[in-house]
């Protein structure tokens, strides 16, 4: 059973809590710990009180606690005791080809579980029902045909076996599969309830931090919770090793999130003939060769062209004073770029292609 | 006898000569024992190995120098055998998975499985976690990039993972949010110059500033091609003066200047036929596609008029898009230089350039 490696539980194979992730060490523990997502909570904890569970499918953008959620689930059905025996996770790490759906899953959801007494190790009664859950985290990279052979095995088994599907795209898991299952949207966080908890771990980690830095990590994160705990403990790493410690900065936040600083982005908008107050101002572009010249020390300095391009992107479309025209031309540009990058093209020719687009659009009256 | 770039590459963080503020960065990472995944970006020559290999020693002493080579074999689901080249110390282990291209994936499962279920045994060592190091990270697969997603958090306390890559753009947001990014930029000209008076004082001679110049114009901030350069004209001349000094071009760059020109000379069936008998001559050097198009590309924008500038990059653009998505190389090069020489023929024969599409 190599591949199905549980979480190390306590005692075990314990982490030194130090040099553990904070990501996995505040993870909710029960899911009335789960940030937001007040619906999904509501109907998971009715289930867990009638110990009556549906197949779920559980999907949204990344960092929203769709995987702490069903773990801080399972950890309250089954205890600590059950939770080896009874659940099942396999992720995109493992394989799940369709030899594995036929085989591990099959042979795993057709055994009955064994009854169990209620009283757990640690002094505390669990539900236990009578059920075993399988959880398919990052389902969207299952295959197709993997995804087919598992339809009917979630209705066979379902007396004895439930499945939790973890995925971030609904639309790459099939029909079949997601009409058994009932669906759960979760949603990117809300400011608030983001902030309360990195608040939290950055007071209980003893996080020295300069002002206004909290709310950057938020701001860059954009309702990912687990890309800001990074961050953070990514942030409190670098400045903690040195010597004496300094309070982190909002300038290490910067560099660790890898955001292009703003002087190459008004450069590149510059040789555009874009101000970024006043708008258009040909007066600023200086050709062929101005562009040329910027997008090699974009090249050279290492920014990703497709960081650069969100930023170009954030900086010129709002802009109030560009007209209507030359503006769509421009996000045309932007976006055909952005999709050649996605595609594996050249990451040069791709953003030199889209500047001279803007900078044609920006020369038309 | 080794090459200058390997004879004179620093092997400590302290040796390094640009990018202070990084060194003392990682060094202090290393020291800390709370080191992180950590994934170097940046372009080509500016020394992200150079970087990882220093931080290495930094971490386990001069062990991790102690290297061997091994070749291991990875059997796929459908049974394929795959040969992996795997460099490794007792400390750490590097490998480049995109090697086999799209069976990348099982290189990462078996592999880091097996690494991140084994305890280190050597009592001495100075960390209790073994580093993986993957090379081109950028090409591996969506699927292998998935898989790396939860055994970067599970086995964290076995192994760390460094990855290289030329640019985060091809790297899924999971891994990059997982991952320390670390920034290598290019040198400036004036660091370049700093390392190559370096080498020239190791090697007990004077370096005259306009051969200097002439390395750094050529190089655009490439180290390794600044120093091979360097190595390469000192053979040649080994007083390095007087004002002549030609920087020796690869024989593919002069090749593809030439193929340039020559398109711009005629337009016509004859000479597209005569031009696709020279790419495939680069090609079966096995001088990449990509760098032979943009390296035609280039040329073709220094020689014409201002007009003509935006339309040959946006059509190197589309045409280098289409030849990674496609297979044959040679259709999208050819398909490029004929709209080439069309654009280029209208424009001088009607004056006028027709839209895009």
């Amino acid at each position: 059973m190599s591949t199905f490696a549980p979480r190390p539980a306590a005692g075990m194979n314990a982490i030194d809590p130090r040099l553990q992730p904070w990501v996995e060490k505040y993870r909710p523990k029960t899911i009335d710990d789960v940030s937001s997502q007040e619906h999904t909570v509501a109907v998971l904890r009715k289930a867990l009180l009638s110990t009556n569970l549906p197949h779920m499918l559980f999907y949204g953008p990344p960092g929203t606690g769709k995987t702490s959620t069903i773990l801080a689930l399972a950890r309250q059905l089954f205890g600590p005791d059950l939770f080896r025996s009874r659940v099942l996770e396999l992720n995109a790490s493992d394989e799940r080809g369709i030899s594995v759906v036929r085989e591990k899953i099959k042979t795993f959801a057709r055994e009955t579980p064994r009854h169990s007494t209620t009283v757990s190790s640690d002094g505390k009664t669990y539900p236990s029902p009578p059920y075993k859950l399988i959880i398919l985290d990052e389902a969207d990279s299952m295959t197709q045909d993997a995804q087919s052979a598992l339809r009917r095995i979630m209705e066979t088994y379902s007396r004895i076996t439930r499945f939790c599907l973890v995925c971030n795209y609904v639309t790459r898991i099939i029909e079949p599969l997601a009409s058994r299952c009932s669906k759960f949207r979760f949603r990117p966080l809300a400011q608030g309830s983001t902030q309360a908890r990195i608040e939290m771990i950055a007071h209980a980690e003893g996080v020295n931090a300069e002002d206004g830095v909290l709310p950057l990590i938020l701001e860059l994160a954009g309702g990912d919770l687990r890309k800001a705990i990074t961050y953070l403990q990514t942030a409190q790493r670098l400045h903690s090793a040195t010597e004496p410690p300094t309070p982190i900065s909002s300038i290490s936040i910067h560099e660790i999130s890898g955001v292009v600083p703003d002087d190459v982005i008004t450069q590149l908008l510059n040789v555009m003939g874009v101000d970024r107050e006043s708008g258009i101002d040909l007066s600023l572009s200086t050709g062929f060769e101005g562009v040329r010249t910027a997008v090699k020390r974009v090249g050279r300095e290492g920014w990703s062209a497709g960081q650069v391009l969100e930023q170009i992107h954030d900086a010129l479309i709002p802009l109030p004073t560009i007209p209507a025209v030359q503006k769509s031309i421009a996000a045309m540009a932007i976006a055909e770029c952005d999709k050649g990058l996605c595609e594996g093209g050249d990451e040069e020719l791709q953003l030199l292609e889209c500047c001279l687009r803007v900078k044609e659009a920006m020369e038309r009256q | 006898m080794s090459l200058w770039v390997d004879k004179y590459r620093p092997r400590t963080l302290d040796d390094l000569h640009y990018h202070e503020e990084l060194s003392s960065r990682l060094r202090s990472l290393a020291a800390s024992g709370d080191f992180p995944h950590i994934l170097f970006y940046g372009p080509s020559g500016a020394g992200k190995k150079t970087r990882i290999m220093c931080t290495l020693r930094e971490l386990y002493g001069p062990g991790v120098e102690k290297l061997r080579i091994d070749q291991r074999v990875f059997v796929t689901p459908s049974n394929r055998k795959l040969d992996v080249n795997v460099v490794q110390s007792n400390y750490h282990i590097e490998l480049t998975p995109s090697d086999v291209g799209m069976y990348d994936r099982v290189v990462i499962q078996d592999i880091l499985k097996e690494i991140a279920q084994t305890q280190q045994v050597d009592l001495n060592a100075k960390q209790r976690f073994k580093v993986v190091i993957i090379n081109e990270a950028d090409a591996l697969t969506r699927d292998a990039q998935a898989a790396l997603r939860r055994t970067m958090e599970k086995y964290m306390n076995n192994m760390r993972l460094i990855l290289c890559a030329n640019s985060t753009s091809k790297i899924i947001a999971p891994i990059r949010s997982r991952c320390l990014l670390v920034r290598v930029a290019a040198p400036t000209d004036d660091e370049m110059s700093k390392v190559l008076h370096h080498v020239a004082k190791k090697e007990r001679f004077a370096l005259p500033s306009p051969a200097c110049q002439s390395i750094l114009a050529s190089s655009s901030g490439n180290l390794r091609k600044a120093l091979l350069v360097f190595e390469a004209m000192k053979m040649q001349k080994p007083d390095l003066s007087g004002g002549d000094i030609e920087v020796a071009k690869p024989d593919w760059e002069t090749y593809c200047t030439k193929v340039a020109d020559s398109i711009l000379q005629e337009q016509s069936a004859q000479r597209l036929l005569d031009v696709r008998g020279k790419i495939y001559e680069l090609l079966s050097h096995c001088i990449p596609p990509t760098v032979v198009m943009k390296t035609i590309a280039e040329r073709l924008v220094d020689k014409v008029d201002d007009t003509l500038k935006p339309q040959i990059i946006h059509w190197a653009a589309y045409y280098e898009l289409r030849m990674r998505m496609g297979s044959k190389k040679i259709f999208h090069i050819e398909a490029f230089i004929a709209k080439v020489m069309t654009v280029y023929k209208q424009f001088h024969l009607m004056g006028f350039i027709e839209d895009y599409e």
